[in-house]
């Protein structure tokens, strides 16, 4: 039975204080650090292909505003600006395939 | 003589439907690995068990060809048999004919068979193995899969229902087998998916294998939609029988018991489990040390490893085992732990079949992932499927039972029946070390060393928490036992609970967090 046991697949998982020596799962092993959301980063909010950037870098933008033409599930999706400020940079071009949780540009 | 030539006439016809969709259609069929239908439906069956009912069952659709296309039997073939012994009604789908496509004749056979499982009490399996809906019948074929997903629901709970997926299922089709109590996939045969790959792609432009979106393994190891994985047809039919023989035909009845066997001497219940309560062993093995014949039938063997759910029998009658698994992610419960546990709980509550749980546990998984993915409402789910169940329940404490851990594992406070410890059970709101670090937060900060007073508040948690006998002394825990008298103690419990009553206060039905 012990026997049965690879000490080479076993891992170390910490709960209150205490660390167990077990098994790690694919899924635990492959989670992703939590990133808390940046307030003027622009994300895509679904995978899709990037129709027009109507914006430019240093543009002045106020909260509401067009930014970008994002195609997907055959829809043309504008995505708009959450704050009012300036452009700091653009990530992405027409005809780009963005998947989901890609950063399209930053507003300062 | 007049009859001889009926006869003659309806041999002819028979031999013919028997054909499905004719050689062509059963050679590509047996090239991808498949059965046919007919050869399903008799592989699973007992021998000579099987009668066919609506083998001359036709479409009368006119639109778009098709009263130009003769289609054998529908593309579907039902009947009932036996395994075992057991009766069980039986459709399988044929994909020889028009892709085992569903129209509105082809629903109405399944229904008819669904309809007269329910009506005479007995088991459903359903091989699925279909293209889809037939287009060319419009909103008819999509009328035969709402009908086919009602009867799903309300046999649910009533009789076991089993789908095998062998072939496509794909779209609305897989609502089927998702309504049913168990799904058997076979590797590179099995293929469920709402949308498939190619719409995957035109839309959202993420490329992926029809494999890896909703093969066998994937729906093992992933989305814990399949709970039985196999490798060929054949392995699936075994893991059929297996589970027909252990499981009740309806609601009302016990499962047949068989002659009880020991467990095999070779799992030996004082050497599997570690003392240091930070490693691990597989609780399968303790499993294994007391049930019947050693023989344990897993579930979802593959999915949310860190919980362990199946049936064994005890004293010859079937039992259903959760057990927290120590080997993988120490035994934890989190989302997908919890949700397998809790739909294995009801399955067993519904259909009479007594609850042994073995618990092993720190707690709940902590990460920002767990919070976000709803840990809350699918670890409601245990508590709930365990308050609810009046089947006999079974607690034994190998180790530690930690926090809402503790109280969720088939606590006494969840109207457990028995509740047995280990003498090495920890029962506590969280390990020692945790427990230490808050208690004697001052102490600990304001020693001159604070690593050794640590260890030494540890050491002093340890002592007096860390033990069941503090339980044991409130009565939560109704004894404290020698592992080697387990066996022992849960076949004495098992059979003074045999006619065990308890009842709910009337209502419709609750309102379980799903």
């Amino acid at each position: 039975m012990k026997e049965n046991i690879d000490n080479n697949e076993l891992g170390k998982l910490c709960v209150d204080g205490t660390n167990y020596s077990t098994r790690l799962s694919k899924s635990y092993r492959k989670r992703k650090q939590y990133v808390p959301d940046v307030p003027g980063a622009v994300i895509s909010f679904i995978p899709g292909t990037i129709i027009d950037v109507l914006v430019k870098e240093g543009s002045e933008v106020k909260s509401g505003d067009d930014l970008i033409i994002l195609e997907a599930m055959k829809m043309f999706n504008r995505v708009k600006c959450p704050l009012t400020g300036v452009v700091k940079s653009v990530h992405v071009t027409p005809g780009m395939r963005v998947t989901r949780g890609t950063l399209l540009l930053e507003i300062e | 003589m007049a009859l001889e030539k009926k006869i003659r006439e309806l041999k002819e016809k028979r031999e013919k439907l028997l054909l499905g969709g004719g050689e062509e259609a059963i050679e590509k069929q047996k090239a991808m690995g498949k059965n046919t239908a007919r050869e399903r439906i008799l592989a699973i069956l007992d021998d000579d068990s099987f009668c066919e009912y609506d083998m001359f069952v036709t479409h009368d659709a006119r639109d778009f060809g098709m009263d130009k296309k003769q289609l054998p039997s529908d593309g579907v073939v039902i009947g009932t048999g036996t395994v075992s012994g057991n009766p069980v009604a039986i459709f399988a789908q044929d994909f020889t004919v028009a892709g085992g496509s569903l129209g509105l004749m082809h629903s109405r056979k399944i229904t008819k068979i669904m309809d007269h499982a329910l009506k005479m009490r007995m088991p459903l399996i359903g091989i699925n193995d279909s293209g889809g809906a037939r287009i060319q019948e419009g909103v008819n074929s999509l009328a035969g899969y709402g009908e086919i997903f009602f009867r799903n629901t309300i046999s649910s709970g009533v009789i076991p229902q089993i789908s095998v997926i062998l072939g496509p299922c794909a779209g609305g089709a897989v609502y089927s087998p998702a309504l049913t109590d168990f799904v058997f996939v076979v590797e590179n045969i099995s293929k469920m998916f709402i949308t498939g790959p190619e719409v995957i792609k035109t839309v959202l432009g993420e490329e992926i294998s029809m494999e890896d979106l909703g093969g066998a393994r994937v729906h093992c190891e992933v989305t814990g939609n399949a709970h039985f994985f196999a490798k060929d047809e054949d392995e699936c039919f075994s893991q059929i029988k297996k589970l027909i023989s252990l499981v009740p035909r309806n609601n009302q009845v016990k499962a047949v018991s068989c002659e009880a066997l020991p467990p095999d001497k070779k799992y030996d219940i004082e050497k599997i489990v570690p003392g240091d309560p930070t490693l691990p062993y597989d609780v399968k093995d303790v499993i294994r040390a007391i049930t019947d014949g050693s023989d344990f039938f897993e579930i979802q063997e593959l999915w949310a490893k860190n919980i362990v759910i199946g049936f064994g029998r005890m004293g010859g009658n079937t039992v259903g085992f959760v057990a927290n698994q120590p080997l993988e992610m120490a035994g934890v419960l989190d989302v997908d732990s919890s949700d397998k546990a809790a739909r294995f709980i009801r399955y067993c509550d519904a259909f009479n079949i007594p609850l042994i749980t073995l618990v092993d546990l720190p707690g709940y998984l902590p990460g920002v992932d767990q919070e976000h993915a709803g840990v809350i409402r699918h670890g409601a789910k245990v508590l709930y499927a365990y308050s609810e169940a009046t089947v006999p329940k079974l607690t034994v404490i190998l180790r530690k039972a930690y926090g809402g851990g503790y109280i969720a594992m088939s606590s006494r406070h969840l109207r457990a029946d028995f509740v047995f410890a280990w003498p090495a059970a920890e029962i506590a709101v969280m390990g020692p070390e945790g427990a230490a670090n808050i208690i004697f937060r001052k102490e600990i900060t304001t020693a001159a060393n604070p690593d050794e007073m640590r260890k030494q508040k540890v050491e002093e948690y340890k002592e007096k928490f860390a033990n069941p006998y503090v339980a044991a002394s409130r009565g939560y825990v109704d004894s404290v036992i020698e592992p080697a008298e387990t066996r022992k103690l849960l076949l004495h419990a098992l059979e003074i609970s045999t006619d065990k009553q308890e009842s709910m206060p009337a209502k419709k039905h609750g309102l379980p967090p799903f």
